[in-house]
């Protein structure tokens, strides 16, 4: 994954560039996973250092936040990262989730299905509420610009990114999500359209410290013209974009990791 | 476990089958005929054993020998030119053909059938049609990284269709999305042809460094054989109930299912274990296991190296203990692999085994005796010439002759037919017709289908489905990508099969090369009713002539794919259906051209003419009729207007391209317009007045060599100088209007978008869900 090139320019000055890809970035690899050459990717066009991690290691090494990508880790089999949830590196991950240092760590779909089998996040996904798998570009409106992941995004901006999954729908009993509203913990809701059912629209929540964020559409599909949603315009939506509104999430936490300001 | 298990068997040794040659065999359940069977016993100059003949009757089928194509397939690798061998790597007769992309890679595709097991099963077996297209890829050393899957349905509101149809998606989207390829195009055709008989192919494309490429093949005395992946079960195995008839145990399960189960988790893992075997140079040969299983695996790995091959089968990883040996080597368990592997490379390899939590079993080993040899503990159930088994099989010259009824289903055209009656004219009818097509089940949003695979894994999806052509990336460092593209006309194909044939790989080139990507191979498909039926004998002759002498035009080879035949309920064979799959290449994928008017003001040109060419069409489909004479085939034509697309994409002298074909211009201009939500105006007077047809014909005829563009302001003087300098027809037939959310055409009421997108998309959810 490493030895892949480089490709498209870092966003910024050289200068800049050149200061974030001293933060490493750990993307986990499960049997089943899919997405993990991709979120490496983002995370090499964002201009950081893309870290392979093995499930089955036992040390986290020197990395400076965590990816856990896409996929159907252990074919969802007896239910979405049900079984990922027990791999050693996810001891590690859990650890240095919730110790003083705050590693960052980023679940997208079946790792955001992986971050609440493993109690870093509340409630769980269920099947889609129409019971099939679904792929399409999706708009969200970022709520809350604070954590590590949406530091670069505006409060109430819209982005779109795709979205792909079977078991998209995230549910929580009212308390859980009460307390998530209160607390500003729903980081990312659907615009327009729910595409599974989820409660309130939810498409993605953090933790109460906000360095650990799950979400159900993939950032890192839109980070490259030309291979994201329409670039023009949006079938779906008619709204025209540049089709890499997934950047943020990466740029995000490379700007917090080095010490940057937004 | 072994001797417990052996006690069970009455093994059938080949000392023993020596000695009783009277004893009768289950050859005719096993779908051998006589002839063939007395074959068998020429060849080992003895009956042959249970086991072999297990093997006999499984690679001497149609589907594994291609007794019935063979002597017809041969065009395809004669009518080659120099010029087009200089990029094939691999040529037919491998697990698939690969093709020279430069810069050090090379890409393999192809295309497979996998209809019965859909038809019984649809989800298994659409499913499993995806794991074995991928295993023949993998098999090449590639990446796999792309999939596509024509589908062909009987009526759209016959019950039976929405069982096939939702389990078939389902599978296809269920596997192919676990294995994290992206799913770039195919069709999706409805016809009652279809109903008893749907077609389900799969394509699948990879990519690899040349020195990558791996071969089927077992070499070298005293290299080990390996089989891995997922356990042999009892899945997948046709004559089971004979074979039953092997074994005294009468407590075991008599019926096995003949369908395979997948499991796309297997796959994933294999696909990634393989890549890492290949990365070490960790295997000699490879081989993946599909139909016919450890049959087709052992023969044909022997049969394609210099020796031969010794293999003790009860080492083989059961699911279940209670198979026989002529089970065991039947079986079409999914997910597994063979390899030859090296002495020195045993532990390299386990070791990359062990990683990924693949099981597997060493079977035995590579021998210079030019034999294949079986044993079940020790004792030699298979000896065999591997070459009998898998290569030198029977060839049938089957009789055909063109159908009696082939003239008069060409006489009865459309125009003047009473399905004829009442052709819309009148502005408002124009556009009631435009609506009614663009809504018709075949040409309808595919979206309820495609919205269920995972388009966008991968991160090198440039271009998928409604684009023309699927585009994937192929070197992130250059850009350089492919473009595939798969169609096929059964309606064309059964009013004239050599040029139905023809007009399936034009429309396919022709999607390539309006994606801006240059040609370079073929892989076919060839679906066909009986042939032991002359005249569906003689369809499948003359599809193979038309594609062939096509390819030589257009100056692309066949590099592999695949012969279906049996497909029909009763004597009712389907609509010949020889669906070709056209690959093409792009320097750079940032050039791809786009299907959809994106930017407003941009001139919109029809390129090529159009003739009175309904029969066989979509229009004419919608009301009933099916006779006549398909669209004219002009490859000349077809080459030249490939070559103005490939051209005004490398130069950025188009912003859009739609190829035009099933619905004609109608359907191309709605489509374009729906793409981005961008709306036209345009006029055809230009056009009617140089081709001499009237307003309907211009836009439902199916004439070939067609397509829209969008051509930027800036470019419009350098593009008509280019197709005027290539005495190509051009006509400018309107202008992108982005904020009018309408589609105008001269003579035609008013077609406003969001009512054309309702039309468009509604179908498949009003009758699917």
């Amino acid at each position: 994954m490493t030895e892949l090139p480089l490709i498209g320019e870092a966003p910024g000055d050289a200068s800049g560039a050149s200061r974030l890809t001293g933060a490493r970035i750990g993307v986990v690899t499960f049997p089943g996973t899919l997405d993990d050459r991709d979120a490496a990717r983002a995370v090499r066009l964002a201009g950081g250092t893309a870290v392979e991690l093995w499930h089955a290691d036992t040390e986290l090494g020197d990395v400076d936040a965590v990816v856990i990508p896409g996929g159907f880790s252990y074919g969802d089999y007896l239910r979405a990262g049900a079984i990922a949830r027990f791999a050693p590196l996810m001891s590690r991950i859990i650890d240095a989730a919730n110790s003083d240092a705050k590693l960052p760590v980023l679940g997208i779909c079946n790792g955001f299905q992986i971050l609440t089998e493993s109690h870093l996040l509340p409630g769980s996904m269920i099947k889609n509420d129409h019971l099939k798998f679904m792929c399409r570009d999706q708009v969200l409106r970022v709520e809350n610009s604070n954590t590590a992941w949406t530091l670069d995004y505006e409060a109430g901006q819209e982005i779109t990114i795709p979205l792909k999954n079977q078991d998209g729908q995230y549910i929580a009993d009212d308390k859980t999500l009460d307390a998530l509203e209160a607390e500003g913990r729903v980081v990312f809701r659907y615009v327009g359209f729910n595409p599974n059912g989820s409660r309130r629209d939810i498409a993605g929540i953090s933790n109460a410290a906000g360095n650990v964020v799950g979400l159900m559409p993939h950032p890192e599909h839109a980070v490259e013209v030309g291979f994201g949603p329409e670039t023009v315009v949006s079938r779906e939506t008619g709204i025209a974009g540049s089709g890499t509104d997934g950047l943020g999430f990466f740029t995000s936490v490379l700007n917090k990791i080095v010490g940057g300001a937004k | 476990m072994t001797t417990e298990t052996t006690k069970k068997f009455n093994i059938d040794t080949v000392e023993n089958a020596a000695k009783t040659p009277d004893v009768e065999l289950p050859w005719a359940e096993l779908g051998l005929k006589q002839n063939e069977f007395d074959e068998v016993v020429k060849v080992l100059g003895r009956r042959p054993t249970g086991a072999e003949l297990a093997m006999y009757s499984v690679m001497w089928s149609e589907h594994c020998s291609y007794k019935s194509s063979k002597n017809h397939l041969r065009q395809f690798g004669q009518k080659v030119t120099e010029e087009m061998k200089k990029d094939m790597l691999v040529g037919i007769g491998e697990n698939a053909g690969v093709t020279n992309l430069g810069d050090g890679w090379a890409v393999t595709f192809k295309i497979e059938s996998h209809n019965s097991p859909s038809f019984v099963e649809p989800y298994q077996g659409a499913a499993t049609g995806i794991g074995g297209i991928v295993r023949d890829i993998i098999s090449m050393g590639a990446r796999p990284v792309a999939v596509m899957d024509p589908l062909r349905f009987g009526a759209i509101d016959h019950p039976d269709t929405a069982r096939v149809m939702h389990g078939a998606v389902a599978g296809i989207g269920g596997y192919g999305n676990s294995l994290g390829l992206p799913n770039i195009g195919g069709e999706m055709v409805f016809d009652s042809v279809y109903q008893g008989n749907p077609l389900v192919n799969a394509l699948a494309v990879g990519v690899m460094r040349h020195e990558d490429i791996r071969l089927a093949n077992a070499s070298g005395k005293g290299n080990k054989v390996v089989l891995f992946g997922a356990r042999t079960g009892g899945d997948g195995i046709g004559g089971a109930s004979v074979l039953a008839s092997e074994s005294f145990d009468d407590t075991k399960p008599s019926k096995r299912p003949a369908v395979q189960v997948g499991d796309p988790f297997a796959e994933k893992v294999l696909i990634e274990c393989c890549l890492e075997l290949f990365k070490g140079s960790l295997v000699e040969g490879i081989q993946d296991l599909g139909a016919a299983g450890i049959s087709c695996a052992t023969s044909e790995l022997a049969s394609n190296g210099d020796g031969g091959m010794q293999v003790e089968l009860t080492s083989v990883l059961l699911r279940d203990p209670t198979l026989t040996p002529g089970e065991i080597l039947m079986s079409e368990s999914q997910e597994r692999m063979m390899a030859v592997v090296t002495p020195e490379n045993v532990k390299a390899f386990e070791a990359v085994m062990d990683k990924w939590a693949v099981e597997y079993s060493w079977l035995g080993e590579v021998t210079d005796t030019g034999r294949l040899i079986i044993t079940w503990e020790g004792e030699v159930i298979v000896d065999v010439d591997p070459r009998t088994v898998a290569h030198d099989g029977p060839v049938y010259d089957r009789p055909y002759a063109r159908p009696e009824w082939q003239d008069s289903v060409q006489a009865d055209t459309f125009t003047g037919s009473v399905q004829d009656a009442g052709r819309p004219a009148a502005p408002a009818e124009l556009a009631k017709a435009v609506t009614e097509l663009v809504a018709s089940p075949n040409m309808c949003s595919k979206d309820w289908i495609t919205n269920q695979y995972d388009r966008y894994v991968g991160g090198n999806t440039a271009m998928a489905f409604p684009d023309d052509a699927g585009v994937v990336r192929v070197d992130e460092e250059t850009g350089l990508g492919v473009a595939l593209a798969t169609d096929a006309n059964g309606r064309y194909t059964y009013l004239d099969p050599y040029h139905g044939a023809q007009l399936a790989l034009a429309e396919a080139y022709r999607n390539v090369a309006t994606s801006g990507a240059v040609p370079m191979a073929v892989s076919d498909c060839l679906n066909f009713g009986s042939p032991e039926d002359p005249d569906v004998m003689w369809q499948l002759a003359e599809a193979i002539r038309g594609l062939s002498d096509a390819c030589m035009v257009l100056g692309i080879p066949v590099t592999g794919g695949n012969v279906s035949l049996y497909n029909q309920t009763g004597t009712t064979p389907i609509h010949p259906s020889p669906v070709v799959a056209v690959l093409g290449k792009l320097d750079d994928v940032a050039r791809r051209t786009p299907s959809g008017w994106r930017e407003d003001g941009q001139a919109i040109y029809l390129l090529g003419t159009t003739g009175a060419e309904l029969d066989g069409s979509e229009w004419a489909n919608m009301r009933g009729h099916l006779g006549g004479q398909p669209p004219k085939v002009d490859l000349e034509a077809e080459r030249a207007l490939g070559e103005i697309l490939i051209n005004a994409s490398r130069d950025g002298m188009i912003d859009s391209a739609h190829d035009l074909s099933e619905g004609g211009l109608a359907a191309g201009l709605v489509e374009s317009a729906l793409r981005y939500g961008v709306g036209a105006r345009i006029a055809l007077q230009d056009v009617l007045d140089r081709d001499g047809v009237d307003l309907f014909t211009a836009l439902f005829s199916e004439s070939q060599g067609r397509a829209v563009v969008g051509v930027p302001r800036s470019e419009e003087v350098r593009f008509t100088d280019m197709c005027t300098a290539r005495g190509f027809a051009h006509t400018r037939i309107g202008v992108v209007d982005a904020a009018s959310g309408t589609l105008e055409i001269n003579g035609v009421e008013s077609l406003p978008l969001d009512a054309l997108r309702q039309a468009h998309e509604g179908t498949l959810p009003k009758y699917f869900g």
